[in-house]
């Protein structure tokens, strides 16, 4: 038994059809072939797999696919546009906030959504906003420092450095 | 600040280049094994035991090859028939890739599913039915030292007990001889707890036979690509799958740490159903199979002893383990060092005698242990040291920083012979802890804690000074089953003076595409943005034994700037004739050679690569390309000072990190700014087990907390702001300098961590707490020294 569905993802319509128990991510990463968005556990704490629904942040791994039937997905891929990088992977890059990269993508859709609804975080509230991201790579200095970053660049404020900083 | 040698531009050692790989990884196209996809590909999913310890008494298909698009279900007397049912380990000892009739720990592989989809296999799997016999499981290492313990091993002919080996290493009789006669000594038990590493990428891999060709590719999330394809060679070369048919892949890593170095019982399943179907199989783990089935970390039982006078000089340890292995030894470590390179446990003093021992047990638990970003065993080593260490200063009334200024080997003393054989080779180990000190303003620290403690609030200063010993190994010491730990690097320079470099390490995270490029630019002045750098391909890259234990740098490292240095001395034979001088009167200068006196004469290194290929001398060899293999003459000894400032709750005992500093010694840097990544990672890893990760067993063999809904991964909730500095002491026999860092943070914070812990509350008590320091374990160590009333 499956269903057909019609979502856009990044913008482009697909109409695909699913078997009910499909997972969201799978669909992204197996019917869509976009690989991008990741799976790192199966008890919905790792975030990998975050995208954004409708622009709302969710963990692709905890919904249905059938349950994305008429709504607008936004994936990692989506993120760079004709004009170059979005803010937010410039942010990461700049300020050294990936090493392996496997969360990355995650982290960085949790931070679009964290950034809309609160251009200025402080640090803390930085670091209560990607809570349900786990990173194994990074001990997150550099995580919260390029979401420090982003938020400058987005509100057109005075960048501050992206140089590593020594006591 | 770090000087340069190199322009901005050219971007050699010193520079904090941003980060060649990270444009695929923020654009989600990295490339990992599970997004690997091949025509006709079947998904293998694993029927795991739910039991620690039992018989397995039949095996129930029928049902799960009923579903459609379920192929197959091999069970470990399929593999007997070729004889795959077992493997070796690196450290010679045996696991089953699937049973035949035992199962030895919880979540053990019992069959694997074959199916058309992953969702199909994971239906499969749900519909095989296993009837076991349960047996009473050994859960506890010293039980299994009990001769009156069941033999788990019996599979081995003639083996009457669960003891694995012995290992010693010093003088026992000096030692014992400075303990009977010392003013002071001290004794503590300490457990360091099984973690696990939980990369967030778990394993998998896609083994992708090919029956025309006789010819198999596996896609793998090794950190050891060529490694692997030895041991496949070695297990499967009796069916026909010899090394030159056999090409690994490693694709980009989410995250290694160690535990991407063994092979898994997956692995030789996939191949096995790969070779004998002939279709490509996907095989990725769950998170849960991961924590559960994969090797752990750690698991050392430890009883430390510190001799030494009332004054508070250390004259002597006294180190005594008990590994818990699990029902094999998987650990990954090189081939004569069961027990790692503990023995670096004499820590960063300057005393003559140590003597210690480790006897290795097998349980019924997951076999191991993994060397998790640890130089094989050093996190175990650092944490008995420096938490003696405070042991020591405690009782002998002393300030535990000024007992290690006191104590350190001084900076002109290297090199410096540690009591158990390793040459140490360079350090400045009071510089680091001053500085560490004066980051914080130590004393007032010091004044602050005392005023808080009269108001009844508890904060502690915790520190941890350690030294490391990593860049496994010069050969004469150091192989994996046979093979020399050496490590490789072969560079081709292009006409147009680009160039491609190709590694036997393989990066999961650390940068490799960056830092090696930059090390190339340092010795031959190509732009790093003109060096392309790749590995993880054996039928491309050089062989090399692969990234862990901090080896990359030290071996591969060093290997890049020795073929550069080889190209360096083309370059000016080209340019002393293009110039039509003398080799002995031509300068370098990063990027050209010039004549000496005469700076307008000069040819930069793309004209002299050019020329390599269009006008190079007669009697040259044309091209410009070189391959070296590095055969370190040591290891290389990091060091660190980190100091730790806790506040505890003295009601709910929660503890909060407010401070914590770390200064580093890597030798020479060759980027700043991933070095500094590298050790903020690493501080969260230290963290972890500090006060966060153990993986937990009941009595029955259940493992209590097998996902990551309670296996607590740190967030960037627990992480505390780190805040990290370097002294620079160079390794004198590297040709960069360099000494590696990508585990000092990892082995050098849980001690600080638990020595502030400790110094919270040391003066209501409490000389010791075991990790990870949770607050409820503090509770009940505090409820037992009075502290809270009834």
């Amino acid at each position: 038994m499956t269903k057909t569905i019609t979502l856009k993802v990044n913008g482009t319509e697909h109409t695909v059809e699913v078997e009910p128990r499909t997972l969201l991510v799978h669909l992204i990463r197996e019917n869509i072939s976009m690989t991008g968005t990741h799976i790192g556990c199966d008890t919905s704490s790792c975030g990998a797999c975050t995208i954004l629904i409708n622009g709302k942040s969710a963990k692709s791994c905890t919904i249905l696919a059938v349950q994305a039937d008429g709504k607008e997905i936004a994936t990692v891929e989506g993120l760079a546009t004709a004009e170059g990088l979005h803010p937010i992977q410039e942010g990461f890059h700049l300020n050294h906030a990936l090493h392996c990269g496997f969360c990355t993508p995650g982290m960085m859709m949790r931070a679009v959504e964290m950034l809309e609804k609160n251009p200025n975080p402080t640090e803390e509230e930085i670091r209560w906003g990607i809570s349900g991201n786990l990173c194994r790579c990074t001990g997150y200095n550099n995580i919260v420092k390029a979401i420090q970053w982003t938020s400058a660049k987005m509100q057109g404020k005075e960048l501050p450095s992206t140089e590593p900083e020594f006591v | 600040m770090i000087k340069c040698k190199t322009s901005k531009e050219i971007g050699g050692m010193g520079h904090s280049k941003k980060r060649k790989e990270d444009a695929r990884f923020i654009q989600g196209k990295g490339n990992y094994v599970d997004d690997v996809k091949l025509p006709g590909m079947l998904y293998m999913d694993i029927v795991r035991s739910p039991y620690a310890y039992a018989k397995i008494k039949n095996i129930d298909a029928s049902k799960a090859l009923e579903i459609e698009g379920v192929v197959a279900v091999v069970t470990g007397k399929d593999l007997e028939k070729y004889g795959l049912h077992w493997m070796p380990t690196l450290m010679s000892d045996t696991q089953m890739v699937l049973p035949t009739d035992t199962v030895m720990y919880q979540a053990q592989e019992v069959c694997a599913v074959i199916a058309t989809s992953r969702y199909l296999a994971r239906d499969g799997k749900e519909a095989v039915r296993v009837d076991y016999e349960p047996m009473k499981p050994l859960m506890d290492p010293f039980d299994s030292m009990d001769p009156d313990s069941p033999v788990l091993r019996s599979d081995k002919e003639g083996k009457t007990d669960n003891h694995i080996w012995h290992w010693e290493v010093g003088d026992k009789d000096k030692t014992d001889s400075i303990f009977r006669n010392a003013d002071v000594t001290v004794k503590q038990q300490m457990h360091i707890p099984r973690i696990h590493v939980a990369s967030i990428e778990t394993c998998g891999c896609v083994a992708s036979y090919n029956k025309v060709e006789n010819h198999l590719t596996m896609y793998m999330t090794t950190q050891a690509p060529h490694a692997i394809r030895t041991v496949i060679a070695l297990v499967a070369g009796h069916v026909g799958l010899t090394e030159e048919k056999i090409r690994v892949i490693s694709p980009d890593i989410g995250g290694g740490f160690g535990g991407k170095v063994p092979v898994y019982p997956g692995y030789v399943i996939a191949i096995a159903v790969s070779f004998l179907t002939g279709a490509p199989i996907k095989w990725i783990e769950d998170r849960s199979e991961n924590l559960q089935a994969d090797s752990f970390a750690r698991d050392y039982h430890i009883t430390a002893e510190m001799a030494g006078t009332k004054e508070g000089k250390i004259l002597a340890t006294r180190f005594k383990v008990l590994a818990d292995h699990g029902y094999t030894d998987a650990s990954a470590n090189p081939s004569k060092f069961p027990t790692g390179l503990f023995s670096i446990g004499t820590g960063s003093y300057d005393y003559g005698a140590s003597h210690m021992e480790a006897d290795a047990v097998y349980t019924n638990k997951p076999p191991g242990g993994v060397a998790y970003r640890c130089s094989f065993r050093v996190t175990e080593a650092v944490h008995a040291i420096e938490r003696m260490t405070d042991v020591f200063a405690n009782k002998v009334g002393k300030d535990p920083a000024q007992l290690r200024m006191e104590n350190f080997i001084k900076k002109e003393d290297f090199p410096w012979a540690s009591p158990t054989g390793w040459l140490y080779d360079s350090g400045d180990y009071h510089a680091g802890l001053k500085m560490a000190m004066d980051a914080l303003n130590y004393d007032q620290l010091r004044i602050e804690q005392a005023e808080l403690r009269k108001e009844g609030k508890l904060m502690g200063i915790g520190i941890s000074t350690f030294t490391e010993v990593v860049g496994a190994g010069p050969s004469k010491d150091f192989d994996i089953l046979g093979i020399k730990m050496f490590d490789s690097a072969e560079i081709r320079v292009h006409p147009t003076g680009k160039a491609i470099a190709r590694f036997g390490t393989k990066s999961q995270g650390q940068g490799h595409e960056t830092t090696y490029a930059q090390i190339i630019a340092e010795e031959l002045g190509i732009p790093m943005e003109n060096i392309q750098i790749e590995e993880g391909d054996t039928d491309t890259a050089p062989y090399g034994l692969g990234t862990y234990a901090s080896r990359s740098t030290p071996t591969a490292g060093a290997a890049a700037a020795m073929a550069a240095r080889k190209l360096r001395d083309k370059a000016k034979k080209i340019a002393a004739y293009l110039m039509e001088v003398s080799e002995a009167d031509l300068e370098w200068e990063p990027g050209k050679f010039y004549v000496k006196g005469a700076p307008e004469k000069v040819k930069t290194i793309q004209e002299i690569i050019f020329a390599a290929y269009t006008n190079h001398p007669p009697g040259m060899e044309g091209g410009f390309e070189a391959t070296h293999y590095y055969d370190p003459p040591n290891l290389t000894f990091p060091s660190g000072a980190y100091i730790c400032v806790v506040d505890i709750d003295p009601e709910t005992c929660h503890i909060k990190i407010r401070r914590f500093v770390a200064i580093d010694d890597c030798g020479n840097i060759i980027n700043p700014m991933i070095v500094q990544g590298q050790v903020h990672g690493g501080l969260t890893q230290g963290l972890a087990p500090a006060m966060y990760e153990e993986l937990i067993y009941d009595k029955a063999g259940n493992i209590l907390n097998g996902t990551l809904m309670d296996y607590l991964v740190p967030t960037a909730v627990e992480s505390p702001h780190w805040e990290t500095g370097h002294t620079v002491t160079p390794a004198p026999h590297h040709p960069i300098g360099a000494k590696g860092v990508g585990e000092s943070p990892t082995v050098g914070a849980p001690p600080a961590i638990v020595n502030a812990i400790v110094d919270a509350v040391k003066h209501l008590g409490i000389e010791h707490l075991e990790i990870p320091v949770t607050p409820f374990k503090l509770y009940k160590e505090l409820k037992k020294v009075g502290y809270f009333e009834e």
